[in-house]
């Protein structure tokens, strides 16, 4: 059967950048990737089983307490975590600030993630991604957001969710949105596709990749609101291929003994009786927020469209 | 295909997806391999790229540490790529850390730097057709190379395949390649060679 969108050729990536920058996404499929602020954290997110760290000044509940505009780490700190773990170090940059983005990758941050949880610095573009070597995470609320991502050289996807919430709704919520819609879009003849394509803003030629192959051309992970084995198990049931957790670890009772069990609950997702075993006495969760009560302005989800 | 090789694909954390869609590409199938259960009547068995510290942490709490080691010393195929790699070398350095000793290689890991020094390049090789190449992802680097391992290909003058007996061990990732890798249908081809072996022993 000859495809016209085979799923080695993705539209906008060259074959180089396929198998390099998308190529890494994918060894961290099937992992857990936690936000740590000091090396110290660094060594017990890695001690537990991560597959990656993404380093931060604060998790995101704490930029919510903290309020102001929350910027790009200080290098000093990232380099502190580079240099005490052997794992994949990750970390942020403003949606828009490509100066923060250069600064990391003359860091040789492995991964970038242009993130909501930071204050915006453009609320018009997003990061050209295309121009630096660096692989960038994005997230997403729905296909849309997904795939004018992925157009900008996004290559992994993460669900947005509500971070520093403690809530997985946001998460569900969106992971069900880009499922259903890539299903949609399984369906759908040329003439619908094309005009999917311009009612998303994106080339019609990365909307019938995802037509035919029924996934997103790069890794699709989730983030926002991750607490428990549990939540994390269900975001992998949902179709999330990895998962980012931020402050549902530091900010619980045991984060050593937390971290563990979620790393475990990621790679048995589809077994309840280690998801039992692991879910046992782990302490107190982080305290979290109940979404309705939160104010729109304090919503993070809804920046970078 | 009922009769296809069975190839069992180490599934605690990494790229072993890309692994099962090569392997079923050249005609084989595969199991998963997350509990000791999984590796009964394997005809080979695949260590994937992705964290080696993060499998090592989850075969000691699988409790797979001891049954996979004997699995993969049992004389069946094994392919390793990247942490897969590490896994099975004799020495593993920066940091050092705990593995099965089935190569006798040295290796560093990300001997080649932080991903930003990632991409794909060429292999010197005699084992392998000209113009083949490999994509290194924060690559193990391998520094030495013991009696009885062979050399089949380099980067450079860094050994970055080799292969002693049955164990067939990648820096880089073949998996990942645009259509059948050269390195891959090496391993497949030992897969077969080895079930003919077997049925051939049984008759």
């Amino acid at each position: 059967m000859s495809k016209k969108h085979p799923l080695d050729k993705i539209p906008g990536f060259t074959a180089e950048e396929r198998v390099s920058k998308i190529g890494f996404c994918e060894q961290l499929k099937g992992g857990v990737i936690m936000d740590v602020i000091d090396a110290e954290q660094a060594r017990i997110a890695e001690e537990a089983g991560a597959c990656a760290v993404m380093a931060l000044e604060r998790v995101p509940a704490d930029i919510r307490k903290h309020g102001g505009v929350a910027r790009a780490s200080d290098p000093g700190m990232i380099e502190a975590i580079q240099k005490a773990v052997s794992i994949p170090v990750m970390a942020k940059v403003r949606i828009g600030h490509f100066v923060e983005a250069q600064i990391l990758e003359a860091m040789e941050v492995d991964c970038i993630d242009e993130s909501e949880v930071l204050t915006p610095a453009d609320e018009q573009f997003h990061v050209d991604k295309r121009v630096f070597k660096t692989p960038f995470v994005c997230g997403c609320r729905d296909l849309g957001e997904a795939l004018r991502r992925i157009h900008e050289g996004a290559a992994m996807i993460r669900t947005k969710g509500e971070a520093g919430t403690g809530n997985v709704v946001e998460a569900v919520r969106h992971m069900r949105a880009l499922m259903s819609q890539i299903r949609e879009l399984r369906s759908m003849e040329e003439k619908q596709l094309e005009k999917k394509a311009s009612e998303l803003r994106v080339p019609f030629d990365l909307v019938a990749w995802v037509a035919e192959n029924g996934r997103l051309p790069v890794p699709n992970f989730s983030a926002g609101g991750v607490a428990t084995p549990a939540d994390a198990a269900l975001m992998m049931q949902l179709g999330a291929e990895a998962v980012f957790v931020g402050s549902g670890i530091f900010k619980s009772g045991n984060p050593q003994q937390r971290a563990k069990a979620i790393v475990r609950a990621v790679t048995h997702f589809e077994e309840p009786k280690v998801l039992v075993e692991v879910s046992k006495g782990l302490g107190e969760p982080m305290v979290g927020i109940d979404i309705n009560t939160m104010p729109a302005n304090e919503r993070l989800a809804g920046r970078g469209i | 295909m009922e009769d296809a090789p069975l190839v069992g694909v180490l599934a605690l954390q990494g790229d072993f997806a890309e692994h099962e869609a090569a392997l079923a590409a050249a005609g084989v199938r595969t199991r998963r391999i997350r509990a000791a259960a999984d590796l009964g009547g394997l005809d080979g068995i695949v260590l994937p790229g992705g964290e080696s510290t993060t499998m090592l942490k989850l075969l000691d709490v699988e409790e797979l540490w001891r049954p996979l080691g004997d699995a993969l010393r049992s004389g069946v195929p094994v392919f390793a790529t990247c942490a897969g790699m590490i896994l099975i070398a004799d020495r593993v350095e920066n940091p050092n850390q705990r593995s099965y000793g089935l190569l006798p290689i040295t290796v560093v890991r990300n001997g080649y730097g932080r991903q930003y020094h990632s991409g794909t390049f060429a292999l010197v090789s005699t084992a392998l057709p000209a113009g083949t190449t490999g994509t290194f992802i924060r690559a193990p680097r391998i520094t030495s190379v013991g009696a009885g391992c062979e050399v089949l290909a380099r980067r450079g003058d860094d050994p970055v395949l080799v292969r002693r007996g049955p164990v067939l061990a990648a820096c880089f990732h073949p998996e990942l390649a645009t259509g059948l890798h050269p390195v891959v249908a090496m391993f497949v081809e030992a897969v077969r060679a080895y079930v003919r072996r077997s049925a051939a022993a049984r008759a």
